[in-house]
């Protein structure tokens, strides 16, 4: 195991694929010299070349549509999209070409692409730095969507999404970039679309992902000190939803509270409140309950810290799910 | 004048004409291959129009009056090169080996493709405006790192010179001197807007300022749209670059079936363009030079006349497709909602083919 951040581990991850793969390339604009914006393509540009760490002219349909035709000849190419809020002009090509192709052409194409989005906020940023438009993707049958919460799972998700068949919307939480955690760089080959129970619990579920798997440990922290046992699941792919660990977990608990960033709203946590109440039925105790951001554009970041779930706001919800009375 | 601006090598009337940088290659064979290939595909997009008007097919985008752009470019390409179509390019897969009745599984709406496009390397019809330009210059960079001895061609029409993909695909093909040829197909009609409504300047001066040879053809020559299409995909095979060829033509029939041209452009400009038509010019030229028989020319109408008929007991024996193949190439590997899905369907009684 090494020490290392979580930007570090997808460099590190991206090396080893690049390794790897001669049909592996990097596209996005400044991921060259620069190393991108956030660094995380540090140094590959001069190990690996101009032809394979290509950087994009400044259009993100570009760089999707031209990833989507690489896809097309048999390379694997990554694209780099600079922030969240700046995906929207690929969408287009995202769900017409990239989620459509392999099925219009009954399998012929295959689609074996990964979009990274840096997302979610919490890092001060100005407008569209700091989206979460994760379910716009999951929504799109043909597209899968994955997020690591650790940097280990970052080192190995990156590695298992760049190697798969389908296209993969990477979503990598941003505010997470600089967190330290041990990393097995032996190990590269998990269950990418398993989700993972990160703290045992008996009292409530709390399914949640990406930046806010940190805040739903610390609530659990929290609460164990009031003598409640909350139980983390990190979902790690919300495309597809891994229901058979939540069913698990809530067959046990009875109560479930799904946390994320993006407003509830026809939401990932929609998705898994109607599931989980439709397998579960008999097992719930509680009202399903969400924690999310609230149903409006993106905030200035001044004002952040209130629009973003927080351990207290989890807090709150772990009481009224346990005060219910039927 | 019109023909000032324009590449031709065979006028309306049907005289050979010389162009200093295009000369004519083809022999009085190859001509006459090409004269049977617009023949065929005119008369294959006639039966495709009749299925259509009897309910046989869901839609059709006729191609009629485009026939010497498609097969011009069409035979331009070599088998190692690969093709992007739009939805109207039934004369480049005609020439890209597709079987007739392939290209109507579509329009059929049996399949949202209709062929294999790896084995006729001729990829399956985007029909989301100018997607497939991107697509294309994607491709040409694959093939650009392979160091392949081959171009990429893509289709569009003058609506998609609009569109910020195909603007886009102009950047990147430029930026990277990729080997891809950009064909437009300047029909002079995007469903009801004239070209007028795209541009201000000719579409193939659009090339200059993204840094690259445009060109604009006569769309209705075949001899000419064929050497200005061969020209561009050698240049780009040799490492050259982009190239923007205009086919300047005219759409004669409908958008689509469901198109009514009638309310947007005048019936003078249709007749205009009838003087102008792409078959009759090359049978006039073979005709005069005495290079065909009349024998030959009425073998090649009865030939035509087989493969629609042909086409028609292929459209109409086209059964399914069985409701459960909806799961089959969503993704490539398992996937629990599609296993749901399949399982639904078939708990339903929903599957197989009625």
């Amino acid at each position: 195991m090494t020490a290392m951040t979580m930007a570090k581990a997808l460099n590190e991850g991206l090396r080893h694929a690049l390794d790897a793969d001669p049909k592996v390339l990097l596209l996005g604009e400044d991921i060259g010299k620069l190393g991108g914006v956030f660094r995380i393509t540090d140094g590959l540009q001069k190990d690996f070349g101009e032809d394979r760490v290509i950087d994009a002219p400044l259009g993100e349909s570009g760089i999707v549509g031209t990833a989507v035709g690489l896809a097309m000849r048999g390379y694997r190419p990554v694209c780099e999209i600079q922030f969240d809020g700046f995906v929207y002009p690929a969408f287009d090509q995202i769900v017409s070409q990239v989620a459509k192709l392999r099925a219009r052409s009954s399998g012929s194409f295959t689609m074996g692409l990964v979009i990274r989005i840096p997302f979610g906020g919490g890092i001060g940023a100005i407008e569209h730095h700091s989206e979460s438009p994760e379910a716009y993707f999951a929504h799109t049958s043909g597209l899968r969507v994955v997020s690591p919460s650790t940097p280990d799972d970052a080192y190995w998700m990156i590695q298992e999404a760049i190697r798969h068949d389908d296209p993969i919307i990477f979503c990598e939480p941003k505010c997470r970039y600089w967190e330290k955690g041990e990393v097995d760089v032996t190990a590269s080959t998990h269950g990418l679309f398993d989700a993972v129970v990160r703290r045992l619990g008996e009292d409530v579920t709390i399914v949640t992902y990406g930046p806010s798997v940190h805040t739903a440990l610390r609530a659990a922290q929290a609460a164990a000190g009031e003598g409640i046992s909350l139980e983390v699941i990190d979902a790690r792919s919300l495309a597809p939803l891994d229901f058979p660990v939540m069913m698990r977990s809530l067959e046990k608990t009875g109560r479930l509270i799904v946390v994320h960033e993006a407003g509830h709203n026809v939401s990932i946590s929609s998705e898994i409140v109607a599931q989980l109440t439709e397998s579960c039925f008999y097992s719930l105790r509680a009202p399903a309950l969400r924690v999310t951001g609230f149903n409006t554009p993106y905030p200035p970041s001044r004002v952040e810290k209130e629009y973003l779930p927080s351990v207290d706001r989890i807090l709150d919800a772990v009481d009224r799910v346990m005060g219910f009375e039927s | 004048m019109l023909e000032e601006q324009l590449v031709q090598l065979l006028s309306p009337e049907g005289e050979r004409v010389t162009h200093a940088q295009y000369p004519t290659t083809l022999n009085t064979d190859e001509i006459i291959a090409l004269y049977r290939d617009m023949v065929i595909v005119r008369r294959l997009c006639n039966e495709s129009t009749s299925l259509q008007r009897q309910g046989q097919l869901a839609l059709w985008a006729p191609l009629q009056g485009q026939e010497a752009a498609q097969i011009g470019a069409g035979r331009a390409l070599q088998t190692r090169d690969f093709s992007f179509p739009s939805y109207r390019e039934h004369g480049v897969a005609w020439c890209r080996g597709i079987s007739p009745a392939e290209i109507l599984r579509l329009f059929r709406q049996v399949s949202h493709g209709g062929w294999d496009p790896q084995k006729y390397r001729h990829s399956v019809p985007t029909i989301v405006i100018g997607n497939q330009a991107l697509n294309a210059v994607g491709y040409a960079m694959g093939v650009q790192r392979d160091g392949a001895d081959e171009a990429t061609m893509v289709f569009f029409g003058d609506g998609a010179t609009s569109q910020g993909d195909v603007n886009e695909a102009f950047v990147w093909a430029a930026a990277f001197n990729a080997p891809v040829v950009f064909f437009v197909q300047n029909n002079q009609w995007a469903i009801s807007e004239p070209t007028v409504r795209q541009s201000r300047i000719p579409l193939y001066r659009r090339a200059e300022g993204f840094g690259f040879p445009g060109i604009r053809v006569d769309g209705n020559d075949v001899l000419a749209v064929y050497e200005v299409a061969s020209a561009a995909l050698q240049l780009a095979r040799e490492g050259g670059g982009p190239t923007l060829i205009e086919a300047y033509t005219y759409r004669m029939g409908a958008h689509t079936t469901s198109d009514d041209p009638t309310r947007y452009r005048f019936d003078a400009d249709v007749e205009a363009w009838k003087h102008r038509d792409p078959i009759e010019r090359v049978k006039a030229y073979l005709v005069r030079t005495q290079h065909i028989t009349a024998a030959a020319l009425t073998a090649i109408n009865e030939e035509a006349d087989v493969l629609a008929m042909e086409l028609r007991e292929a459209v109409l024996a086209m059964d399914g497709p069985d409701p459960l193949s909806i799961f089959d190439h969503v993704y490539a590997d398992q996937h629990p909602l599609i296993d749901a899905g399949r399982q639904e369907m078939i708990d339903l009684g929903l599957g197989g083919v009625r």
